[in-house]
């Protein structure tokens, strides 16, 4: 398999970079001063194909807390408001989109 | 119920004790994912969107209500209160945290429970029909022929790495409910002219990007030689299957660009060289083995008792349940009970982990302790005396496992698609929420008759879509969700790929055009005895795709 690091990376608007956590797999997106959160609106922007390679580099330095990181597309709001991209990336923030947690 | 014995408990409680250390390493940091993916993998933990999953083999689809609180119990403790049946006879869950797996699984395993073999590039939990050993169309139980298999194939080395993963299903009844028309090897158990008993043997079934329905290569194979001939088969597959293109790895493409014939021929070649050694099947091992499936203790009953008349007479829900979720039993007095997991509404295949103890609960009450799951993602109780059937339907229905949609419109099989899977392009779920809402109306669903819905949310097939009478799949176009409508598929006896009706639909339109597609056949219809599937064949799909793209 290709390391993401080694696969081209086309950058057409803004991007931050995820993974899953290891542990729990949950989702969670790389900070600008390192490390991981959680929360999609404390992600590291760019816009730049350079700068998001040098993020996802410096995101896989780390094996341990995360699995699989990549780059993937986001949207920031004119309120500057980060946004996640497309529905796939929407559902890996938010959740599916029908109910998880049943009860009968 | 099949007894597990101690090499059975050994394998799989070593196999935790192996995982636990496995994880421990990788949360260390000792095992790089690179080097833990394959090892999890090998016991069925994938990570998903969210999470990671588990999923857990059903072997021939049979649990004992142990096992089925044991699932609940781990939909509670470690998932988010409930487990997902899926089309091969196993369940997932689908929220599992890593660091607590090993937990779970040692729990699992606790009754006999595990994930190996439910992933990888091996040959897969062996499946069958979910009425087995207790249905009058069938001339033996085809579970312990499923077992003999699964003896042989469980960590067989030389299968253990195959060019892509490997799947087997079995049915012994003239009607299948095992699909395995659409498996890498279908076995059906039938009788020759001389009235002996064997297998009719096709290979090269399956969905996902390249559709094929299963060719037989060997019309009837003597029972004693069933282990050679797969092992045949899996080595010539073994030998000549690709390896360089994923997309072209499964036996299917193999027996495709070879011709059924000169495959046939090479696995003749290799079983004549083993099929009169050790893997010659000696009687009084499959005897041994069959003495391991337990069988009720029957009452002599006779069939329709006074109470059953008396309820279907005065309860009209209880007999539009009767009427379509209960089957003939080869025993007299006894019936076959489906339980819906496809509520108006409902994620297709979901129990919650209360459902499940309810489940086993009246499994031991009414089933002498045994639960079925099919691969229309619905369970049986297999077992249920016709007297008690007032009873249990009234249990099952407060509990919402009573919905009277078996084999209708509404008992949709569909993939997790990408509200949680990772290889998903589209969501299947709501697509198939959105369509039972539309189908609620219980008269009509039943006045439409068999009509079997299957949704894929991408091209790997997991919903099965090829071989719905309405097959649904999802491909994604520019980031939006689009989804290809095909008519005419089905999974039986008769098995057959659906045909496209035409350009992909948007997914606010899916339901909609279900709908028109409904609407053209009960017009098209020559009376409500003619069945979907029979009207298409009889139209073709012209008329169903004037209906559906006139206006759009």
């Amino acid at each position: 398999m290709t390391s993401p690091l080694q696969q081209k990376l086309k950058v057409t608007g803004p991007v931050v970079v995820t993974a899953n956590r290891l542990a729990d797999g949950a989702v969670v997106y790389w900070r600008a001063d390192g490390g991981w959160t959680t929360r999609l609106e404390d992600a590291a922007v760019t816009t730049a194909a350079a700068a998001a390679r040098e993020l996802l580099a410096a995101a896989s330095i780390d094996q341990t807390s995360a699995v699989g990181a990549y780059v993937a597309p986001v949207k920031v709001a004119a309120n500057g408001q980060v946004q996640p991209g497309n529905l796939r990336e929407a559902i890996r923030s938010t959740g599916p989109t029908v109910e998880t947690r049943m009860t009968f | 119920m099949y007894l597990y014995d101690e090499l059975d408990r050994t394998l799989v409680t070593e196999r935790v004790a192996e995982f636990r250390d496995q994880v421990a390493r990788r949360l260390s940091g000792e095992l790089t994912e690179e080097e833990f993916r394959p090892l999890r993998l090998m016991n069925g933990v994938y990570l998903q969107l969210h999470a990671y999953m588990l999923r857990i083999a059903i072997p021939y689809g049979t649990l004992s209500s142990a096992q089925v609180r044991m699932l609940a119990q781990v939909a509670r403790r470690y998932d988010r209160n409930f487990g997902h049946f899926t089309t091969r006879q196993n369940i997932q869950f689908h929220w599992i945290k890593l660091e607590e797996l090993p937990q779970a699984m040692a729990d699992l395993a606790s009754v006999g429970l595990h994930g190996m073999q439910t992933s990888g590039n091996c040959v897969r939990n062996i499946t069958t029909d979910q009425w087995a050993g207790a249905a009058p169309d069938e001339i033996e139980d085809p579970r312990i022929w499923a077992e003999v298999l699964r003896q042989h194939l469980t960590m067989h080395p030389e299968f253990s790495f195959l060019p892509r993963k490997f799947k087997i299903a079995l049915t012994a009844a003239a009607h299948d409910r095992a699909a395995v028309k659409v498996h890498d090897i279908g076995l059906r158990l039938h009788r020759n002219g001389a009235g002996e008993t064997g297998f009719e043997v096709l290979v090269g079934g399956g969905l996902g990007r390249t559709p094929f329905i299963a060719k037989t290569i060997k019309p009837f194979l003597a029972k004693r030689d069933l282990l050679s001939y797969v092992e045949a088969i899996l080595r010539v597959y073994n030998s000549y299957g690709r390896r360089d293109n994923i997309y072209k790895a499964r036996i299917k493409i193999l027996v495709h660009e070879l011709g059924a014939e000169a495959f046939a021929k090479e696995v003749e070649a290799e079983w004549r060289q083993i099929k009169d050694g050790p893997l010659a099947l000696d009687p009084a091992v499959v005897a041994d083995i069959a003495a391991r499936f337990r069988y009720p203790a029957y009452e002599r009953l006779d069939d329709s008792p006074p109470a059953l008349a008396a309820a279907r007479g005065s309860d009209r829900l209880f007999a539009a349940w009767l009427a379509n979720s209960v089957a003939n039993h080869k025993a007299d007095g006894y019936a076959i009970v489906t339980l819906s997991l496809k509520p108006e509404a409902g994620t297709p295949g979901d129990a919650t982990a209360e459902q499940m103890d309810a489940i086993a609960e009246l499994a031991d009450r009414y089933s002498f302790g045994e639960i079925r799951v099919g691969h229309e993602q619905n369970l049986v109780l297999p077992h249920v005396a016709q007297r008690d059937l007032p009873r249990l339907w009234r249990a099952l229905d407060a509990n919402g496992l009573a919905t009277p949609n078996v084999g209708l419109v509404s008992d949709i099989i569909s993939c997790p698609g990408l509200d949680y899977c990772s290889l998903a392009n589209t969501r299947s779920i709501p697509v198939a929420q959105e369509i039972s809402r539309r189908f609620h109306d219980r008269d009509l669903a039943r006045d439409l008759g068999p009509l079997h819905i299957n949704i894929s949310g991408c091209i790997n097939a997991c919903g099965h879509h090829h071989v719905g009478n309405i097959g649904i799949l999802g491909v994604e176009k520019n980031n939006e969700e689009f989804y290809q409508i095909t008519i005419g598929g089905r999974a039986d006896e008769a098995a057959a790929l659906g045909t496209l009706i035409g350009p992909a639909v948007r997914y606010a339109d899916v339901a909609d055009v279900v709908e028109d597609i409904v609407a053209a056949y009960l017009e098209l219809r020559e009376d409500s005895r003619e069945t979907f599937l029979q009207t298409v064949d009889r139209t073709g799909i012209e008329p169903f795709r004037e209906r559906v793209y006139a206006t759009r």
